[in-house]
Formats: C-alpha cells, structure tokens, sequence
C-alpha cells in the first residue's frame, strides 16, 4: 500500500496496490490505520485503481476503516472503484 | 459425462488462498470464459477456501481439497475440508452473520458465491467437515454476442 499525505488539506491517500483477500486484508488493515493515526486527516481516500482482485474480507476491511475514521473525525472516500469490485459491495 | 477434472489439495494456509484461486480460473479458462465470469469464479472459490482455512480449520492445520469438472459449457466446483464443520447452514448462509465479527469478517462469503455462481450447496457435519459445491454455466461466445445485440436492440 502507497500513502501520501497533503498536508493543506488535511487529506490521507491510501492507494492499495495488492489483491484484497484474507491474507492480505491485515497488512493493509495495519497500515492503513498506523497512516491514520500518525497523520489525523480529516479527509481519508482508498484509491481502488490498482486492485485487481477482492473478495468479502474487503468489504469488512472498509466498514473497518470507516469506523476508524469515524473516530478520528475523518471523512472516508472510495474511489477508482472497478466493477469487479463495485459487484461485491 | 465430465469433459474434464481436477483435484488439488493444499494445507489451511491463507497465503494458499490466491494459488487456489488462481488455479480454478486457470481451469475453468478452457470454457473460454469473459473476465467478469472469471472474476465470479475467482472470487467464490476465494470464499469457500477462506472459510475452510479461518473457520472450518480455524488456526489449526488440515488439508482444503478442492475438486472440479468441466461438463459441457459448465463448471462444477467442490471445496472441502475436514475441520469443525458448521452447526447451523441455514444461518451461516444469512447475510452479514458471521461467528468473529470482532475480526471484521463481514459475513457476506456463502451470500458471494450463491450470487456470483448459478448454484451453491452446503453439506455439513459437526466435527467432521464442510463440502461446498457450486456451478456456473460459461455462455459460448456466440450467444455472449446474440445477448449483446438484443441489449442493444432493446435499448434503443
């Protein structure tokens, strides 16, 4: 997972770039989070743009993330979602 | 009769979940297959194996057997195990159960595979294991194309 930081506008960039499956999910469980409280965005984006696979660990992954988020008053987004991985949501 | 078969045996580990994955599409390419109706299959083998290795085997090692068949224009999967077995299907099976929710499992796996696969069945025994058995009918291309034109001609 890539993650970028801008700071002006308080916004976190999250860009997965490995299949999202139950192997995977806690490495990117674990960074994602370590990202979100190390920088406190009050905006957090999961670029989907380089996922080529994900099955249901993902969508417990996201509800996951969105609660973190939620908790540190961050507004989650989603986005380059495929369709491949719309269809499972 | 089956055209073709295969079989593979793996131990529960979860980096084991792509090969598996990727080892059924590979099979199931030979029906000549759209990358959408690859992407189903991948995905519910993905679930049926994961279930076996986090809950049927549940940290412990065993082996997760998968067996299938090419018949006709169709794919006949089989995922089993021999670990704990599941108490309840019909509950398993209900949308967003799931028995770890403090893992956020999202407890949508057998809602997947009935979903992305034609048919899907559940044989369980207590202590004994978990055989899943699903299918999907791969459409030839020609009728892909008819389905595309009536669309089209539907729309329009």
């Amino acid at each position: 997972m890539e993650s970028k930081f801008y700071e002006e506008d308080k916004l976190l960039v999250l860009k997965i770039t490995s299949e999202i499956d139950d192997h995977n999910v806690q490495e990117i469980r674990r960074k994602a989070d370590y990202e979100m409280e190390r920088y406190m965005p009050k905006r957090v984006i999961f670029d989907f743009d380089s996922v080529t696979f994900m099955d249901s660990s993902g969508i417990g992954l996201i509800i996951g993330r969105y609660k973190f988020a939620n908790m540190i008053g961050a507004k989650l987004e989603l986005s380059n979602l495929t369709r491949k991985c719309k269809k499972n949501f | 009769m089956f055209n073709n078969e295969m079989k593979l045996e793996f131990i529960s580990k979860s980096s084991n979940e792509a090969f598996a994955r990727l080892t059924v599409a590979a099979f199931a390419s030979q029906l000549d297959p759209t990358i959408e109706e690859l992407a189903d299959i991948k995905t519910a083998v993905s679930e049926a194996v994961t279930n076996s290795i986090v809950h049927g085997y549940d940290k412990k090692q065993g082996i997760v057997k998968i067996c299938a068949w090419l018949k006709e224009n169709e794919i006949i999967i089989e995922i089993s195990d021999k670990g704990k077995g599941i108490e309840n299907v019909e509950q398993a099976k209900e949308p967003l159960y799931t028995t770890k929710p403090n893992l956020e499992r999202s407890g949508m796996g057998f809602t997947i595979m009935e979903s992305f696969m034609d048919t899907m069945e559940v044989e369980s025994v207590v202590g004994l294991g978990t055989k899943v058995t699903m299918s999907k009918i791969i459409k030839p291309k020609e009728e892909k194309e008819e389905d595309e034109f009536k669309m089209l001609m539907t729309n329009t």
